[in-house]
């Protein structure tokens, strides 16, 4: 009798399931094995071991990496001093906030501050250092996306510290421990769910960029997303849009059991 | 410990301030007459008087709140299904598979499910506009009304629906009187998520739009290629204050939601 009702809230989703999220995978693995005339071939997959597309994939990955890097460096200590803030929630949904707002219009903020009469440079002025060619850097983009991603590190490393238990760290300062190894031997290990997730959430988005990189590094950065979307919408190359595509995914997966979660076991 | 040391504070408050200052200084260039994102020449509100002038953008925050509006209602009625087939799924094995299933949209990069979905609706045979857009839409926001709704749903006491069943309630009953009023709350931040989540989106958007059709996302990233045009800031200010005024109500319905909540579990 109630297997029957179960059903019914299963025929929706499974469906939804099937036409978005199964279909779409295969047709992308389909598809990478046709050329841009229709041909069944695996050119593509010989295409993508060629020099021009390893060093696009490897160069992707780097800057995936920095951008990761840097927005655990800057968000951990954030994270860290929020929790031992009064109204550490009050301030947690203003650090949230502006991950609300269009990612554009921070991408064109960016435009206008980095730009070459934009605030930045007013400011090099002031300090005496000179106006410098920002925007259409590695340097401006890695601070855009790092500026982007922010919100979505700091939020799993504060829960993380959040639940951690105080008097674990009081327990290791009486023992005698410095503060740095207090973080480096408790609160770090102990938080180490959050900073995963928080890499996650950054690390495959990163690889993936491609409005920053025309916007704001001015078509320099070529990443994995800039190259499937260059073959999608710009020449129609498909096939060898897919098979990057399919990489991609092989990476996002890799990536997932890499930063997975093994909570059941530390619980 | 419980005072944060000077450095820390400074630290907090350098970050606060580059978080917002891009904000800011959009907002602050929207009233200069000068024309540019650098000299500030003097007051005006030319720029938001364009802006209410020009029809075509009108028409394009228009399709972008009619798009957010139903695929996030559409979505809501999925996802709730979804997060009740999980719920109601005995076996730990099937609900694992469809717990996965349903977070690979969430992981997945734009650029993968907007090339995805072009490939699908291309063979489809779906034009690509409004209909395209607002699949898109749908599906990806499914999954998140999904994971806002599941926790809302696993921690409802199960005996409350055995005692409804009891006392002579149908399957309908149960789900009208007892299940949904007890998840509004995950239904309303489900039902705020997806909609912030369209209206955020640019990439999945960009894909399978076509030529006729522009969300405001995909028409700032054509403006902002050509350079810097001050109708885009006074755009922007508007669409902060609106997300500010979005963010504070959902605030306050949960806040106001989840007080009898609480008071009711215990």
């Amino acid at each position: 009798m109630k297997s029957k009702s179960r059903n019914f809230y299963l025929i929706p989703y499974v469906i939804w399931i099937a036409l978005f999220v199964v279909m779409p995978i295969l047709l992308v693995l389909y598809y990478s094995f046709f050329d841009i005339d229709g041909q069944f071939t695996l050119d593509n997959y010989k295409k993508f071991f060629t020099p021009v597309y390893l060093k696009m994939t490897f160069s992707s990955f780097w800057y995936a990496f920095l951008i990761t890097l840097f927005t655990l460096l800057v968000a951990y200590p954030i994270a860290y001093l929020l929790t031992k803030t009064k109204h550490k929630q009050l301030l947690l949904l203003l650090i949230i906030l502006p991950s609300w707002i269009n990612l554009l219009l921070k991408a064109y903020a960016f435009i206008g501050i980095f730009g070459t009469y934009g605030a930045a440079n007013s400011f090099l002025e002031v300090i005496g250092i000179g106006t410098k060619q920002i925007l259409f850097t590695d340097f401006s983009f890695i601070f855009v996306s790092v500026y982007i991603f922010l919100p979505f590190m700091i939020l799993p490393i504060f829960n993380a510290l959040d639940e951690l238990n105080p008097s674990l760290v009081d327990a290791s300062n009486d023992l005698g421990a410095s503060k740095w190894t207090t973080f480096l031997r408790v609160i770090f290990p102990l938080t180490i769910d959050g900073v995963k997730s928080g890499c996650q959430i950054v690390f495959i988005p990163a690889l993936s960029l491609f409005m920053l990189t025309r916007l704001i590094a001015g078509n320099r950065v070529i990443t994995l997303g800039t190259a499937i979307e260059q073959h999608f919408l710009v020449t129609q190359d498909w096939g060898m849009g897919a098979t990057i595509a399919v990489f991609l995914i092989i990476a996002m997966v890799l990536i997932m059991i890499l930063t997975g979660k093994r909570k059941r076991g530390i619980l | 410990m419980k005072k944060l040391s000077k450095l820390s504070t400074v630290y907090l408050v350098i970050m606060f301030f580059i978080l917002y200052a891009p904000i800011l200084y959009l907002m602050f260039y929207s009233f200069n007459s000068g024309g540019t994102m650098y000299h500030f020449e003097g007051f005006t509100l030319d720029w938001y008087k364009e802006l209410f002038g020009d029809s075509r953008l009108l028409i394009i925050v228009l399709n972008t709140a009619i798009i957010a509006l139903l695929s996030a209602a559409i979505s809501t009625i999925l996802g709730v299904a979804g997060a009740l087939a999980i719920y109601y799924a005995r076996r730990r094995r099937v609900k694992n598979t469809l717990l996965s299933l349903n977070n690979v949209l969430i992981v997945s990069p734009d650029v993968i499910i907007g090339a995805s979905f072009l490939i699908l609706f291309t063979m489809v045979g779906i034009k690509l506009g409004f209909i395209s857009v607002l699949l898109a839409h749908i599906a990806f926001s499914v999954p998140i009304v999904v994971i806002m709704v599941l926790p809302k749903i696993e921690e409802m006491n199960t005996s409350m629906i055995y005692a409804a069943l009891d006392l002579g309630a149908s399957r309908w009953d149960v789900l009208t009187k007892v299940v949904l009023p007890y998840i509004t709350p995950g239904i309303f931040a489900g039902f705020f998520m997806a909609l912030t989540y369209s209206l955020d989106d640019f990439a999945v958007t960009f894909f399978v739009t076509g030529n006729g059709f522009t969300t405001l996302s995909v028409e700032i990233y054509s403006l902002a290629r050509r350079g810097v045009s001050l109708n885009i800031n006074a755009l922007s200010t508007l669409l902060f204050i609106f997300t500010m005024l979005l963010v504070v109500g959902y605030y306050f319905i949960t806040k106001r939601n989840n007080k009898p909540g609480r008071m009711g579990v215990r």
